[in-house]
This record gives C-alpha cells, sequence and structure tokens, in this order.
C-alpha cells in the first residue's frame, strides 16, 4: 500500500488527517500493517472492514490510546498548525491536537448526570476559568461566568440531541440509544477539529440509526466538524459517508466513494467471501484438521 | 450488501431474545409459591443443619479448653454445659431466622418499593446541617452548664476533640477514596507527617502553631505527591498495598531514625497552642488571669475543642467547593471512567495528583493538631489500625457524603469512648469484665451490619454538581466504586 492515490484531490490542504505507513504490532500479531489513507476535512470517512480487520486498531492509534509500531499520523488543524499524533500522550491529542473520540463499549460517567458529563467534557477551558481551582475556590465572578457559559454549550448539545428533559438524571439511568447520543454529544462538547466515532450505530434500531444520521450530517454541516467513522450498519456507511476505507486483516483494500467501494470486488469478497458451498466445504476441511490435530 | 448485513446482525439477537423470554417464564410455572407447611419444615430442617454445623465447629472451639493446674501441667477442662446452650441457641436462631425474620424481611422490602420517598425526610435532611453546626458549636457551654468545669473536661476532650479529629481526618481521606476513588491504605502516614513537622519544629526552633499549621500542611502534601508519582500506574489492589507499605515505611523511619524522632519514646514536651499569643497556664500572663476567670485546664480544652472545629468546617468547605468545580468533577469522573476522561483531554497524572496531595494537606492539618493537643507524639500513634479505623468511617459514611463520614466517625469514634463509660456491665458480667476489650469485636459487628444493610453506607446517593432543573439526588449503584 506504499503507492498512496495520488489524485490532486486528495494531495490538497484540505486534508485533516494523514494516515501513513501505519503499522502496529501486538508481540507476534500484526494488526495493522502498512496502511496508509486520508480524510479530509469537512467530510464524513468511515472506515469498514470485517471484524477482527484493525479498524479500532487504526482508531486507537489516531486517538493515542495506541503507541503505533511504525508510521505517521499528522493532523492539521484549521489554522494550518500540524500535530504528529503518534508522538503524543493519549489526553494531549483530545486537548491540543483536539481529537475527539468515542468508545465502542460505551464509556460514559454512569454515576454523574447527563450535564455533568458535558461539563467534564469542557474541563480544560473551565480549569483555565477557574484559575487552576484557586479562582474558583474564592468564588470569583469571572469563574461563574465561565460555567455559565459551559452550561449554556451544554444545554445547547442537549437540544441537538433531544435530551434537554434528562439533563439531570444519571447518566447510567439513560436508554441505549440515548447513551450512544450523549457519548457524541459529549465528545463535541471538547470543541473538536475530528471527531472518531467507534461503531456509533452498534446496538440502535433502524429508527434511531436514522436518527443518529441526522445526528452525524448536522455536526459535518452545521458544525463544520470532520468525522472518522467505523461502522458496520451499510445503511449509516452508504447513507452519509463522503469517503470510505476497507481494511480486512489489518490492509486496507480499497479506498473511494460509497459508490466506487460498493462495486469493487475485493470488497465483496471480504463481507460475502465466496460463494456458500465453497464456505462450508472450507469449514469441513478445518474441522477434519482440529480433529487430526 | 446492506440486507445480508443487517440479517447476520439481528437474526442472533432475536433468538437470544427469545431464550430470554423463555427462560424467565420457566420457573413460574413450575415453582408454585411455598405454602406455610413446607417452610416450617424447611425451617426445622435448617435449624437442625445448622446446629449440627456448630456443634462440629465449636465442639472443640468452646467445649474443650486447656489450661494449667496448680503443678504448671497442661490439663483439659470441657464445658459441655455452654457448648448446648450455644449449640441450642444457633439451631433456634436458624429456625426463627427462617421462619419468621425472612419472611418478615420480604414484606418489608416489597413495601419499600411501593412506598414514595416521604417529604419530610427530605426538608429534615435539608436543615440537618446548619442543625449539626449550631449544635457542635453549642456543645461546650451545654457540657459545661450541665458537668461543672472539671467534669465537662472529658467530655469536651474524649468525646468532641477526639470525634472531631477522626472526622477531619475522614473528610480529607474522602477526597481520595471517595471523590477520586483511589483507595489509599496509608493516610495516617500523613498524619503522622504533619504531627512529626509540628513536634520537631516546635520544639527545635520554637516556632508557633499558627506558622506551623500551614507548614505540616504543606509538608504532607509534598509527601501526597512524592507518595503519588509511583502509584499513579496502579490501580485497585496494587494501589492499596503500595499505599499501605508507604505508611508502614513512615512510622518504622520515625522508629529506627532515632537521632532526630528519639524512636519510640516519642517527643516529649510539645509547646501548646496559644491564643493568639496569649499562653494557657497559671503565670499572670495566661488565659485565665488575663480574663479573670477561676485558673482550670478545662478552657485550654474548649479552645481546642473550637480549634478542631473550625480546621474541620475549613476541610469541610474546600472539600465541598472544590467537588462543584472543575477538579471536582476531574476527580469524579476519574472514578467513573480513567480511559474516558483522557479521551477528554483530562491530564489524569495531574488529576491524580492532585487529589493525593490534597487529602494529605488535611492530614496534615489534622497531625499538627493533634501533637498540639497530646503534648506527645511517638510512632505507636500512627499504627495501620488508624488508617483502617479511618477508611472505615469513610467506607460506612457512603460514596463522598460529607454528613454520612460525620455521622460514621460519631458512631465508630463516639461508640468506642462510651465503651469505657459502661461500668455498670460490671455488676452483671462480674468485676473482670472490660468492655473496651470488646471494642474491636463491636466495631466487626457493626461493620458487617453496616454493610448488609446499607452497602453503599450510611448516605447512599450522591448530590450533582450542577443541575439545569431540579437537583434529584443519585443513587450510589449508578456510580462506581472506584478501581485505584
Amino acid at each position: 500500500m506504499a503507492d498512496v492515490d495520488p489524485s490532486p484531490a486528495m494531495t490538497g490542504d484540505d486534508r485533516i488527517v494523514s494516515v501513513e505507513h501505519l503499522t502496529m504490532r501486538f508481540g507476534g500479531l500484526i494488526a495493522i500493517n502498512d496502511v496508509s489513507f486520508q480524510a479530509r476535512r469537512g467530510q464524513i470517512t468511515a472506515l469498514i472492514g470485517p471484524n477482527g480487520a484493525g479498524k479500532t486498531t487504526v482508531f486507537n492509534c489516531v486517538t493515542g490510546f495506541y503507541k503505533p509500531t511504525e508510521g505517521m499520523i499528522t493532523l492539521r488543524q484549521k489554522g494550518g498548525r500540524e500535530f504528529l499524533l503518534e508522538r503524543m500522550p493519549d489526553f494531549k491529542i483530545a486537548a491540543k491536537a483536539k481529537v475527539a473520540r468515542t468508545f465502542q463499549n460505551i464509556r460514559l460517567f454512569g454515576g454523574m448526570t447527563v450535564l455533568e458529563n458535558l461539563l467534564v467534557a469542557q474541563h480544560n477551558t473551565l480549569m483555565i476559568a477557574s484559575g487552576m481551582s484557586v479562582l474558583g475556590l474564592l468564588g470569583f465572578p469571572s469563574f461563574r461566568r465561565a460555567e455559565d457559559e459551559a452550561i449554556e454549550k451544554a444545554r445547547l448539545w442537549l437540544e441537538e440531541i433531544h435530551l434537554l428533559d434528562r439533563a439531570d438524571d444519571p447518566a447510567a439511568d439513560l436508554p441505549y440509544g440515548a447513551q450512544r447520543r450523549l457519548e457524541i454529544a459529549r465528545a463535541m462538547c471538547t470543541n473538536p477539529e475530528l471527531l472518531c466515532l467507534d461503531e456509533p450505530a452498534a446496538g440502535l434500531n433502524p429508527r434511531e440509526s436514522a436518527a443518529l444520521n441526522e445526528l452525524l450530517l448536522r455536526i459535518r454541516n452545521h458544525y463544520r466538524t470532520s468525522v472518522l467513522l467505523i461502522e458496520h450498519d451499510m445503511s449509516v456507511v452508504m447513507g452519509i459517508s463522503d469517503h470510505v476505507v476497507v481494511l480486512e486483516y489489518g490492509i486496507k483494500i480499497a479506498d473511494g466513494t460509497a459508490g466506487e467501494v460498493r462495486d469493487d470486488p475485493k470488497v465483496i469478497a471480504a463481507y460475502l467471501g465466496v460463494e456458500d458451498e465453497e464456505v462450508e466445504l472450507v469449514e469441513t476441511d478445518l474441522e477434519k484438521l482440529e480433529r487430526r490435530g | 450488501m446492506a440486507p445480508v448485513d443487517a440479517a447476520v446482525e439481528t437474526s442472533p439477537e432475536g433468538a437470544q431474545i427469545e431464550d430470554e423470554q423463555r427462560i424467565a417464564a420457566a420457573p413460574g410455572e413450575i415453582a408454585p409459591p411455598p405454602p406455610e407447611q413446607t417452610k416450617l419444615a424447611r425451617g426445622l430442617r435448617q435449624g437442625v443443619l445448622a446446629g449440627a454445623v456448630s456443634l462440629a465447629m465449636f465442639a472443640p472451639l468452646i467445649g474443650l479448653q486447656t489450661t494449667e493446674n496448680i503443678d504448671n501441667q497442661l490439663i483439659l477442662k470441657t464445658r459441655w454445659p455452654l457448648l448446648i446452650i450455644i449449640v441450642i441457641v444457633v439451631a433456634i436462631g436458624r429456625f426463627a431466622m427462617i421462619v419468621f425474620f425472612a419472611p418478615w424481611l420480604a414484606q418489608r422490602r416489597l413495601q419499600v418499593v411501593a412506598v414514595p420517598p416521604v417529604s419530610r425526610w427530605t426538608t429534615m435532611k435539608r436543615y440537618f446541617v446548619p442543625i449539626a453546626i449550631a449544635l457542635l458549636v453549642a456543645y461546650p457551654p451545654i457540657v459545661l452548664g450541665l458537668s461543672g468545669i472539671q467534669g465537662s473536661l472529658k467530655w469536651v476532650d474524649n468525646f468532641g476533640i477526639q470525634i472531631l479529629i477522626y472526622v477531619m481526618l475522614a473528610w480529607g481521606l474522602n477526597v481520595v477514596v471517595g471523590f477520586a476513588g483511589l483507595l489509599d491504605l496509608g493516610y495516617v502516614a500523613f498524619y503522622a507527617v504533619g504531627a512529626y513537622s509540628y513536634s520537631l519544629l516546635a520544639t527545635h526552633f520554637g516556632l508557633s502553631f499558627w506558622v506551623l499549621l500551614p507548614l505540616a500542611g504543606l509538608f504532607s502534601a509534598s509527601w501526597g505527591i512524592i507518595l503519588g508519582f509511583p502509584v499513579l500506574r496502579l490501580r485497585g489492589d496494587y494501589l492499596a498495598i503500595v499505599t499501605l507499605a508507604f505508611g508502614e515505611i513512615i512510622r518504622l523511619i520515625l522508629v529506627n531514625w532515632r537521632e532526630v524522632t528519639n524512636g519510640g519514646f516519642g517527643i516529649t514536651s510539645i509547646p501548646k497552642v496559644t491564643f493568639f499569643g496569649i499562653p494557657f497556664n497559671g503565670s499572670d500572663q495566661g488565659f485565665a488571669s488575663l480574663f479573670g476567670l477561676p485558673p482550670s485546664s478545662a478552657y485550654y480544652k474548649i479552645f481546642l475543642y473550637y480549634l478542631i472545629l473550625a480546621l474541620a468546617m475549613f476541610t469541610a468547605v474546600v472539600t465541598t467547593r472544590l467537588r462543584r468545580l472543575p477538579i471536582g468533577r476531574a476527580w469524579e469522573s476519574l472514578r467513573e471512567d480513567e480511559i474516558a476522561c483522557r479521551s477528554l483531554g483530562i491530564n489524569t497524572t495531574n488529576t491524580k495528583l492532585t487529589a493525593f496531595a490534597i487529602g494529605a494537606m488535611f492530614g496534615g492539618f489534622a497531625g499538627s493538631f493533634f501533637a498540639a493537643r497530646q503534648g506527645f507524639v511517638s510512632p505507636e500513634s500512627f499504627t495501620f489500625l488508624e488508617s483502617a479505623l479511618i477508611i472505615a468511617i469513610v467506607v460506612l459514611g457512603g460514596m463522598g457524603s460529607m454528613v454520612g463520614i460525620a455521622i460514621a466517625a460519631t458512631v465508630m469514634i463516639g461508640g468506642i469512648e462510651i465503651l469505657r463509660e459502661l461500668t455498670f456491665l460490671k455488676s452483671i458480667f462480674g468485676p473482670n469484665f472490660e468492655p473496651t476489650q470488646y471494642r474491636m469485636l463491636l466495631f466487626g459487628l457493626a461493620m458487617v451490619g453496616v454493610m448488609l444493610w446499607r452497602p453503599r453506607g450510611f448516605v447512599g446517593t450522591r448530590k450533582p454538581t450542577v443541575f439545569l432543573g431540579r437537583q434529584k439526588n443519585v443513587s450510589a449503584d449508578m456510580a462506581r466504586e472506584g478501581h485505584g
């Protein structure tokens, strides 16, 4: 995959994140092998692939939760500042480079209220406003103003995700779909340049996943935030993504618009495998092998 | 591709749901509600079984006793009547538990679910804090009026000051354990650092308490950071072990560094606190003669009471305010989910260190007060048992709740002190009965009881730090206890 698609559209300044020759090894296991792709500003880029293809590993490398074995991940902010993400600790990627993320298994602060969850997301801004807690402890009005602003912002996002009436309930009390939406809103409260969503539609019913599509489009169009998305739900991927990257066994097998990727024979083979009879043949072979070994 | 994927995704889930429904329906069909007859039979059976088990267990423990006779020979004595009484008590207790107590408990639980929370209780809770503070302020005059100057000494010193020291310590530890969810079993080390800072600097350099109080807090806070750094990566059991070891290290240094700490003998004649420069003694410049009062040591104790009350209130105000600040929310979110915290750009290292430092600082304040009050410190005051006691208060109080912790400290420390007062028990159990010897037994029983009935401590709710509409308490069942 060394030869990255050099089409002129992709080399301009509108790249928000470029992943180059990314490799991640866990001991002897190569989770991702020399993957390169780019995500453009103001677009929704989807990362798809069968289970175990290495999508979440790529995600964890971009958000700093894993340190890649090899490769370079560059993030360009609106002002032109560049960050080499593979060199930064995870919390600095969120705080300085402005990359926010959600998790495959929702990680809300269950014992805190919905509103508190959204305020924790604004921790760094509020921390400065509270003078590293000193001014806040003395009750300075400047801190109270900053906190009111933070609450106002949280209220805005609660309206966006239709949870305003649940603001004072503990987050663990929310239904599953609402928890997913809250996690996205919490990530958005950090003012991200790039929003990374790890399977946001997992476990949602068709109506909820349609609402999710709407929310993601609104994040892209209204809030001008670029989105990097892992998803299994094809109605979400095909419905809203501008650009799709397909991984299989840690290698990029396709890269293009939703339409292009859909018709790619490699992708079809990766997802649907080969014909059913052939699969059965392989399975019986495997069983024989197991019995022997 | 989409429909195929959807079918694959949903079909196993659907099957699982059907399975679950079948399982849920099954027990209702098979097992009818147990009639009175079977309950009685079950009670009898269980009673006999419990009797047999206790017989097997207690026969060697209670039935047989080895003592020495007059010639220093080991002889075996038997206590069969006592054994039989205990076995019968156990059997009857088990029977009563199954036949009467368990159904009553189940019924009561149903009633609790049905009845909505009573509003009278919530209004009482709203005024609880101001009433409690007013009572605490009025406590010394009340005691003085009831039992005279000399009689009040015991109540102000042994009860008031002793309890308030532990309230303050537990509130300090609450920052680390209750808010940030980091289990610290060596908290007493910071208490010791504060006490020894005051003792050494006051005896060697003659510095006043009011200068050394903030210094002791500062020293303890820096030790909190020193401890914090190596344990940042540890969680849960490992963190507990390292903090436990830290507490022991500090104690062993105090024992063995004889040139400085005077070893196990401790430091004696530590200067007293002055009333802003006026000493508490019998001289002409002393407090009593200056204010024209009859000489008594009670004034000093009452002054110390108000001092520790002020320190404890300071701790309460600072920690409750910190909880509502971004740093406090970060502590609590750290307890809930550390990985999510990092994904939101929170520097978890600094957040943990501030929790350790602030918790340690209050321990240091309490320590310097302790040294000034005792006039004597030795390593024996800073054993692991003290740490365990403070942790127990925090856990019994529940979930970072200030009021719950204050109640727990009053019950535990006050309970231990009150055992000394129960002299009438000697007329029942004989002159050799010493109620204080049973304090650990009662302490353990109380812990087991509270943890059975109120597993989340006395106050099992968490008050949100901000709210849009109406502030609703969050049940502690939602919150995590912290992994580290």
